[in-house]
């Protein structure tokens, strides 16, 4: 199984990755602020209140000052509203803004995959994508929301706290502080552990993914070679490492997360001690030791939470590293700077020298030179692999070559934009994927505008209208994933009709009636033919009917350009061809 | 309990189901078959449960310790200056302390132990059931919602079985303990703070109703964002060859915001919660400072157990506060749990008889008994067929798209069952045999030539994991792949990624023979398997083939009439009937629709 991420990344800049999560609140850095006022506000009244009590406790009750007394209550409680008030305000707006980060994060990652060409996608694997946008990007919102504020909430509660102690007795506030030095040590030290094992947790939880994934689109294969038990040992072997790992990590949390607590709690200790002496001495009076404590279980608190933060922040930490990994792909298949529109093409389309390697090492194409001239029907030819889609995929630019050029009437594709260059093409690719959609959204996918009677029209052309009328909703029947199942033709048939309504300069077809039977086919050639005229077509092709229509016929060898020219010349010239051509007719000898 | 809340608020949301994705947002809030079901995924670990759970109930007493310490610290021995007394407190106290750092730490490790074990053995329990489950299940499921299910799902159950249960247990115990406490320090005191509790009871309530509904909505919607974004993903190919990236992005950007909006929908109702649970909080300490504060002024009350008393009032709001948290996770899980039993719970249309034998090695008769089948009920797509394959024949299967072919090669396979007659193999019913017994002698070449990203050798080897090198390489030889493969920069190492994308569609089809060869089936199933060969290569395939069929029983499903001439018997398939069967001369010599698909393809080749 190959995985993409590269593990030894962790030595990266963990505040760094924890800055950039943070900033995708920019946008919404009102919200935040508001928020954060609100935690201020807050503490400001979660630090008031014990020295109210304490204040009700020395006067009210040991002033026996009854009105008093009652006042202060009452003043508690509307300070406690107050409170509750703003704890509302810095939820809700919070949440609001990291729920925002999430939503732009995602859609972020969406558009990024749309701007990445296919090779990026062709070594990537879905299950690693949907991990990162679910479960990463979702550790990230936590940072960005509510870990982040009680970081910034624990901090400022255990700063208050320590300046309200110190003001009212500093001995015994710097002694209840004593622990905090070794507090903050160990609990960056637990980070620091922490990350590259969440890190670790995560890839491989990526890994489950995927190879659920894969046996969920192979299950035919799966069922029809028997391999069950095959399959589930190989994903027990993942899952149980993802297990260890869990409970590696389990382990680590569980020893060193109530540690902080009992390092806080070591304080409790010493002030009691050290405060009640103080007390019978008669150089601290009992409510300002009755306070004391109160702060000191409010520095427990803030603890607490730092030590539920602190992994938090390891696992988002790697959650964010693996999400930029995706936003900071480069597309290699890019526009430049200068790029301006492509403007409506007659089909003029020149291959100048033009040579492709897959990932740079594995050689499919090698100085290919030729030209169609618009309208003309360019049918390729060649032995499985010999490099036929190559050259059709660089047209729209799902690739760019690895030396030579492209032009079309004259323009370098690479200079123009690719929504403009795409747009003038459509494609019939030699998988058809359709989308879990209605049949006429499918069809009206290149042209979302389109008219019913457009649709219609490229599905007649297509020769799907008939089959689609049978169909229990008609136009509106579901299909794709968890729709109604389709033949094979019956896919290929609604993407031509796709491809049509599009009304392209440029038309390409990759083997695009292969699983359609003849009679079929012959409808759809009709079509195909009234189609082509005008435009120019590339067509990767076995049958001769298409390739002695075709202007010129191109035939490959091992990535290069083996012979060209017409059925007839071919025909003359070319032993591969002839050889080609005796196969294709041989049955045909023994007819009667 | 106090927690009873829950199950007052039984399903009250609206019925409502998520178009295309068919994800439920109604549903129990305490549903006991679920919990009791999932419960019986911890029995295995009773015994690290029962460990937790009394580390748990003696964290929980410790923590009520501390506190009275404290209050014997401020009564007894600072009020009596015994400094030596204070110093005893003082050890207790840290004994008491490092007391709870021990069993806490041993219960959490314990806990998360447990729950990542039952989570880990869930997800291998769904796999399992996922490969028992027919075909027919993964034609009806998105692959991103069953995703979702097995990874974010079980991790949603795992937090409520593991630290979840424990809390509430917990937490309700220390309820206990505060309340017994307190009642024993001061019974005036304790029933007046008391007081707060049914208003407590009645937000508690309000907040449930709303949150089930709420929490419900949000797993729904982030399957859906899981479920469009799977989608995208694999089509992504066609979505910008049609220069759609916009308009897919708006759809998309519509399932993500409304993700969000239900999470901001489901919190803000916690924010509410939370600061109004507070403030009942403050509102039973204004109470005992009230009551308890005239109580001292008069001399009932000593000031020790008023301050205690304060103490335990934070103490006994802290477990409602976290337990009407726990009450989101629960939420959560009750939705996830009824997401994955219901998956479990999908019964396998196509499973073993109990009385299911071993099929024995196959001679190879095959025979279809007036078989008719629907998928899922729909329209038939095959209507009474009948036909009977000798052993060693090759049968060929043409006709139109959409007549039923790869319907009949399914039905061999027993990838579905039919719906009436009967598919036999050497006279016995594939019915009556196991399914693994059966498909281990079937090789199939699918339609569509899937591949597992992995190992090109890995692939060849997948039917047969322990084949010998050399074996694979014959294999490869025989389907005509070796000459590419070993072209390739890592030969028979090559990884192929995801989707077959690296390979063109003709070199994954010889991959897929080289794998159904290298199976060395008894029966062999062909479907459109060299439909994206190029003609040099797929004649010498036919070759190979030919040597290959010998032998074996093979169904061949083509559409190049020229790749079935020589079949034993040939069947022309029309609109889900066998219209027409015999060898090639005798079908062209009879005139019918063989001979007319025949003529086309003929006059396509030598006219024009």
């Amino acid at each position: 199984m190959s995985v993409e991420v590269v593990l030894s990344s962790h030595k990266r800049d963990a505040g760094r990755i924890l800055l950039r999560c943070l900033s995708y609140l920019g946008p919404y850095w009102r919200l935040t602020a508001g928020a954060y006022l609100a935690l201020l506000g807050g503490n400001a009244l979660a630090l008031a209140i014990p020295q109210f009590i304490r204040w009700i406790v020395d006067r009210g009750i040991g002033g026996q000052d009854v009105r008093l007394l009652g006042l202060s209550v009452l003043g508690l409680l509307g300070l406690t509203l107050l409170k509750g008030g703003l704890t509302f305000v810095q939820g809700q707006w919070t949440e609001v803004a990291s729920q925002s980060v999430a939503y732009d994060l995602r859609n972020a990652i969406h558009r990024k995959l749309s701007d990445l060409s296919f090779s990026y996608h062709d070594r990537t694997e879905t299950g690693q994508i949907l991990s990162r946008a679910v479960q990463d990007v979702d550790r990230v919102r936590f940072v960005t929301g509510r870990a982040f504020l009680r970081l910034i909430d624990a901090t400022i509660l255990l700063l208050g706290t320590a300046a309200m102690m110190a003001q009212m007795n500093l001995p015994l506030a710097l002694l209840a502080l004593a622990a905090m030095p070794l507090l903050s040590y160990r609990a960056f030290q637990l980070g620091r552990v922490l990350r590259p094992l969440s890190l670790e947790i995560q890839q491989q939880l990526a890994v489950l993914t995927t190879r659920l994934e894969q046996n969920l689109r192979g299950a035919r294969v799966v069922k029809a070679f028997a391999q069950e038990e095959n399959e589930i040992a190989r994903f027990d072997r993942e899952n149980a490492r993802w297990f260890d790992l869990s409970a590696r990590s389990a382990r680590l949390s569980a020893v060193n997360v109530p540690l902080l607590e009992l390092i806080a709690s070591a304080s409790v200790v010493l002030i009691i001690w050290y405060g009640g002496l103080l007390v019978t001495q008669g150089r601290l009076t009992l409510g300002e030791l009755v306070a004391f404590s109160t702060y000191l279980a409010q520095l427990v608190q803030p603890v607490r939470r730092l030590g539920m933060i602190i992994p938090a922040l390891s696992i988002a930490a790697a959650a964010g590293e693996r999400v930029f990994e995706i936003l900071d792909a480069v597309s290699e298949v890019q526009e430049t700077a200068d790029a301006a529109p492509l403007p409506p093409v007659r089909g003029h389309v020149r291959f100048e020298h033009v040579s492709f390697a897959y990932f740079g090492r594995h050689r499919v194409l090698t100085d290919v030179t030729f030209e169609a001239v618009p309208g003309q029907v360019i049918a390729l030819l060649g032995a499985t692999g010999s490099g036929k889609s190559t050259i059709i995929n660089l047209i729209p630019r799902f690739y760019d070559p690895t030396a030579g050029r492209i032009t079309i009437d004259g323009y370098d594709i690479h200079r123009v934009t690719l929504n403009s260059l795409r747009d003038q093409i459509a494609n019939v690719l030699q998988e058809t994927t359709l989308f879990a959609a209605s049949v006429r959204e499918n069809i009206a996918f290149g042209r979302p505008d389109a008219s019913e009677e457009e649709i219609i029209a490229a599905a007649r052309a297509a020769q799907a209208h008939s089959f689609i009328c049978e169909m229990p909703n008609g136009y509106d029947t579901r299909v794709g994933e968890r729709g109604l199942t389709l033949s094979g033709g019956q896919r290929q048939r609604i993407a031509i009709a796709r491809a049509l309504l599009k009304d392209p300069r440029i038309l390409i077809l990759d083997d695009a009636t292969s699983s359609v039977d003849t009679e079929t086919e012959q409808l759809i050639q009709t079509a195909l033919q009234r189609l082509m005229r005008g435009r120019t077509s590339f067509v990767i092709a076995q049958r001769l009917s298409t390739l002695r229509k075709a202007d010129l016929i191109i035939i490959l060898e091992n990535g290069r350009i083996a012979a060209r020219g017409t059925h007839a010349e071919l025909l003359l010239t070319s032993g591969l061809y002839a050889e080609i051509y005796h196969y294709q007719l041989r049955p045909q000898g023994q007819t009667p | 309990m106090s927690f009873s809340i829950g199950a007052s608020g039984t399903g009250i949301g609206p019925r409502r189901v998520m178009e295309g994705f068919g994800e439920r947002v109604d549903g129990k809030a305490f549903d006991w078959r679920v919990v009791t079901r999932l419960l019986a995924y911890l029995r295995p670990h009773w015994q690290r449960m029962a460990a937790a759970f009394l580390l748990m109930l003696i964290a929980s007493a410790l923590t009520l310790v501390a506190p009275y310490l404290i209050k014997v610290a401020i009564d007894q021995s600072i009020a009596e200056g015994d400094t030596a007394g204070l110093a005893r407190i003082a050890l207790g106290l840290a004994a008491v302390f490092i007391g709870a750092y021990l069993t806490t730490a041993g219960q959490q490790y314990l806990l998360s132990w447990v729950g990542q074990r039952v989570l880990a053995t869930l997800r291998t329990r769904l796999f399992r059931h996922l490969q028992a489950l027919p075909l027919s299940y993964h034609d009806t499921h998105i692959v991103g919602v069953t995703i979702s299910r097995v990874i974010n799902d079980v991790a949603v159950i795992n937090e409520l079985l593991s630290e979840g249960l424990i809390t509430l247990v917990g937490d309700v115990l220390v309820l206990a303990g505060v309340i017994s406490v307190m009642l024993s320090m001061s019974l005036r005191l304790a029933l007046l703070t008391f007081c707060v509790f049914p208003v407590v009871l009645l937000a508690t309530y309000l907040f449930a109703r709303r949150a089930q509904v709420a929490f419900r909505h949000t797993r729904a919607r982030i399957a859906a964002v899981v479920g469009d974004l799977a989608e995208d993903i694999s089509g992504m190919r066609v979505i910008q060859a049609f220069a759609q990236e916009d308009v897919t992005h708006e759809r998309f950007d519509e399932v993500n915001q409304a993700n969000r909006d239900a999470y901001i929908k489901a919190m803000s109702l916690s924010f509410v919660f939370l600061p109004s649970i507070e403030f009942l909080g403050m509102l039973a300490t204004g109470i005992v400072l009230w009551f308890g504060g005239l109580a001292v002024a008069r001399g009932e009350l000593t000031l020790g157990v008023m301050v205690a008393f304060l103490a335990y009032v934070s103490r006994f709001f802290q477990p409602i506060q976290e337990l009407s948290q726990l009450y989101t996770t629960m939420q959560a899980a009750m939705a996830g749990g009824e997401r994955v039993l219901d998956l479990l719970d999908t019964r396998p249309e196509i499973a073993d008889r109990p009385a299911a034998v071993e099929m024995p090695t196959i001679a190879g008769l095959v025979e279809l008994r007036h078989v008719s089948f629907s998928y899922r009920g729909d329209t038939r797509v095959l209507h009474d067929v009948n036909l009977v394959i000798e052993p060693g024949q090759t049968v060929a299967l043409v006709g139109p798209t959409g007549a039923g072919k790869t319907s009949i090669a399914n039905l061999v396979a027993r990838f579905y069952d039919v719906t009436e007659g009967a598919v036999l193999i050497d006279g016995l019913d594939v019915r009556q045999v196991t399914q693994h017994s059966l498909r281990r002698q079937m090789g199939l070449v699918p339609q569509e030539p899937f591949l597992f990203s992995g190992a090109i050798a890995d692939n060849i080897r997948f039917g047969r994991p322990r084949a010998a090198a050399r074996a694979m390489e014959e294999a490869a030889r025989l389907a005509n792949a070796h000459a590419f493969i070993t072209a390739l920069p890592d030969g028979y190492a090559t990884e192929i990624l995801e989707g077959g994308v690296n390979l063109s569609v003709g070199q994954r089809q010889l991959i897929c023979i080289a794998r159904a060869v290298l199976a060395d089936p008894r029966i062999l199933i062909l479907d459109e398997a060299t439909s994206s060969v190029d003609t040099v290569t797929e004649v010498l395939i036919q070759d190979a083939l030919q040597r290959l069929l010998a032998g074996r029983t093979a169904m061949v499903i083509a559409h190049r009439l020229s790749t079935v001439r020589h079949a034993d018997l040939i069947c022309v398939v029309d609109g889900g009937r066998i219209v027409e069967r015999g060898r090639h001369e005798e079908l062209l010599a009879r005139g019918g629709l063989y001979h007319a698909l025949y003529e086309r393809q003929f006059v396509d080749l030598v006219t024009t």
